[in-house]
């Protein structure tokens, strides 16, 4: 594989902004406009992120791209694609898989579910199924412990799986089924995923009524109702006005 | 010992995050409030309530805010820290989720405080569901006038851009998170000088974690007194425990600082697999490990650390006698090795040096100069960074070979792990 600081910065082949069209150019310039103004770097991140949204992964046009939309290098650009695992340097499949192999998942089966789907599918870290359907990649601490061990599938979270479950998954996404993940939005693809990281919400992607909670982030809540506890009180004055 | 749920009294209610929801919950009724008083009283209310930061250093908040210069010509920024990533952290993406508009409320009131007319919200990436909650809250807050030009007809105008991480765990540091925010690569930067004079685009700049900032809506309603009647004097307040691990029903505990793991546990139905505790975190994996002789230590900032710890994030990964400490130590340890930015040599060489050597051990070619020369690297490590990544990676290893050196030993002798790969102990260990 050659190196990607080198092939992205390549002599032969510098990278084409051009190939990226009218709406994206006016997206970009929208991004750049929720900062202040002199400000424009800002922009870099969600910026990768778009250009992800379009081409499926940071290719150099993509590079090229957000070095003229901003006014920075080339190098510069690159330097921040390749600190962040989010920007991914090879084509992505329809699904990014990410198994969470950090200590508390990696140990209650996240370990076992990853090695599972990596023989399954046939392919390691960051690498995609000749259908170009899934993307596998491990993934440290998604911050989801009290569902662990979990899965996401473009992010979005399937908890509390077991090599059973986290397969019959893979086998729904190849089949080209979307099983609703137990929380959050309804799939969507990688590309457009990445267009909301962006900062793009079209029509219904706030996804107001999906489902945002489990029983782990309630159970506390709901012990303190059946035991009627409560913290101390405070009490609220009519027009909002409060007082201790 | 009860349990006392303040930023999570809204979870399990019909959707809290859709606003008209929020606003029937007492919703935005602490920015009414807080538009009652001077800035300057606000920021006295907030220290006087002695809330400390909840992203695990424990800085005082109201402290934090006092530093901004005011009367200066320069823009002041507040900015959120959402970046949680810290092993075993959990409680911010589910307070996003169900509630996002009380984060945006004490964000609004934050800017008030300090004088801020724009706050930007950093999420980490992977976690677009609560990005897509918070962007919507931020949204609809704004449509109803809460975010603005002329906020409830104050004058006042305040506005907050939601910007997505990239996926860095060094980002939830202060300062690298700037960086990043700036669209550069994420690494800490030399303090002093500090955010608060020097932060984002060099300006005077409000870093908070997202419990920190959720929490002030619930002190500008209630005062500083009705929150110090829960926890300690100087480490007060109601606190989301984040409970996971062998144990039966894993979650989000919100009970008083200072309450102890054998309270949570109990509360928790005790351990999933009939075995006793064997070690644990009190705040995520940079917190240097407990045993079973801890479960009666207060967990609070204070107390923590008066029993050799931290209160870190309150994230409590709890592990059970059939679970390998060296293989934990080992995930750990490549955790912190993905994770470092690679700015200082002692961190990223370190840490490096750790997982070849826990490598070696698990697969039973340790040595005992092995167990020395993790120690040495701990020493070599700890303190010698620009950042605490550095040190939260010193935590994990050197804590578990202080209580569990037998297991090492162990593994040395035994040529091997112990323990079979699900956690349980293979006949003869022990």
């Amino acid at each position: 594989m050659t190196n990607f600081r080198t092939s992205v910065i390549n002599l032969e082949r510098p990278g084409d902004p051009s190939v990226f069209d009218e709406k994206t150019r006016t997206e970009a310039a929208a991004i750049i406009a929720r900062y202040p103004e002199g400000q424009e770097r800002s922009a870099l991140l969600p910026m990768l992120h778009l250009v992800q949204s379009v081409q499926g992964h940071v290719t150099p046009d993509g590079i090229a791209f957000c070095a003229e939309a901003i006014g920075i290098t080339k190098a510069q650009v690159a330097a921040v694609v390749t600190f962040y695992t989010m920007y991914k340097r090879t084509p992505t499949g329809e699904y990014l898989v990410s198994v969470c192999r950090n200590t508390l998942c990696g140990m209650l089966g996240g370990d076992e579910i990853y090695d599972a789907l990596s023989e399954d599918l046939g392919v390691g870290h960051n690498q995609t199924t000749a259908d170009g359907k899934v993307t596998l990649e491990h993934a440290e601490c998604l911050a989801a412990c009290d569902y662990a061990p979990v899965v996401t599938v473009n992010y979005e979270f399937f908890d509390n799986q077991s090599v059973g479950s986290a397969r019959a998954l893979m086998s729904e996404l190849r089949d080209g089924t979307r099983p609703l993940p137990t929380r959050g939005a309804p799939l969507c693809s990688f590309r457009e995923i990445e267009r909301q990281l962006a900062g793009f919400f079209d029509e219904d992607a706030y996804a107001q009524e999906a489902n945002g909670t489990g029983i782990p982030s309630e159970v506390g809540v709901k012990l303190a109702l059946e035991k009627g506890w409560t913290a101390p009180s405070y009490s609220l004055k009519p027009n909002g006005g409060a007082s201790a | 010992m009860t349990l006392t749920p303040v930023l999570t009294k809204r979870f399990g209610t019909d959707q809290p995050w859709k606003i008209e929801n929020y606003e029937r919950l007492d919703g935005y009724a602490g920015l009414r409030k807080a538009f009652t008083m001077e800035p300057d009283e606000l920021i006295t209310l907030v220290k006087e309530s002695n809330l400390r930061g909840r992203g695990g250093a424990g800085f005082p908040t109201g402290m934090k805010w006092s530093f901004i210069p005011q009367n200066d010509s320069k823009p002041h920024y507040v900015v959120v820290n959402g970046d949680e990533g810290e092993p075993g952290t959990c409680r911010d993406l589910p307070l996003m989720m169900n509630d996002p508009h009380s984060l945006v409320e004490g964000v609004i009131i934050a800017c008030y405080a300090v004088r801020a007319n724009k706050a930007f919200i950093y999420i980490r990436g992977e976690a677009v569901h609560a990005i897509r909650r918070v962007t919507a809250a931020v949204e609809h807050a704004r449509a109803k006038g809460y975010l603005g030009h002329n906020i409830l007809g104050t004058g006042f105008k305040c506005d907050i851009v939601v910007h997505a991480g990239a996926g860095a765990y060094e980002c939830g540091e202060e300062t690298a998170l700037l960086d990043s925010l700036e669209g550069r690569r994420g690494q800490p930067r030399l303090k002093p000088p500090f955010p608060a004079t020097n932060g984002l685009y060099d300006a005077p700049t409000v870093v908070n974690n997202v419990g920190s900032l959720a929490s002030v809506p619930y002190i500008v309603l209630g005062g500083s007194d009705w929150f110090k009647e829960m926890g300690p004097e100087r480490s007060p307040g109601p606190n989301i425990y984040s409970l996971s691990g062998r144990i039966k029903n894993p979650g989000q505990y919100e009970a008083p600082m200072g309450t102890t793991l054998r309270e949570l546990l109990d509360l928790a139905g005790g351990m999933s697999r009939g075995k006793d505790v064997k070690f644990w975190t009190p705040g995520g994996s940079s917190t240097p490990l407990f045993t079973v002789e801890h479960l009666d230590t207060p967990l609070d900032f204070d107390s923590a650390v008066k029993a050799g710890s931290m209160n870190g994030t309150s994230a409590m990964m709890i592990f059970d006698e059939d679970d390998c400490v060296v293989r934990a130590a080992k995930k750990w340890s490549e955790f912190y090795e993905h994770e470092s930015c690679g700015k200082c040599t002692p961190c990223r060489e370190g840490t490096y040096w750790y997982v070849g050597i826990y490598e070696r051990l698990e697969a039973g070619h340790g040595t005992l100069e092995d167990l020395d020369t993790l120690l040495d690297l701990g020493d070599n490590i700890l303190g010698r960074s620009f950042c605490a990544l550095g040190d939260g990676a010193v935590s994990p290893v050197t804590s578990s070979i202080k209580f569990f050196r037998d297991e090492y030993l162990a593994h040395i002798n035994g040529k091997g792990c112990p323990f079979s790969p699900q956690g349980v102990a293979l006949a003869g260990a022990h």
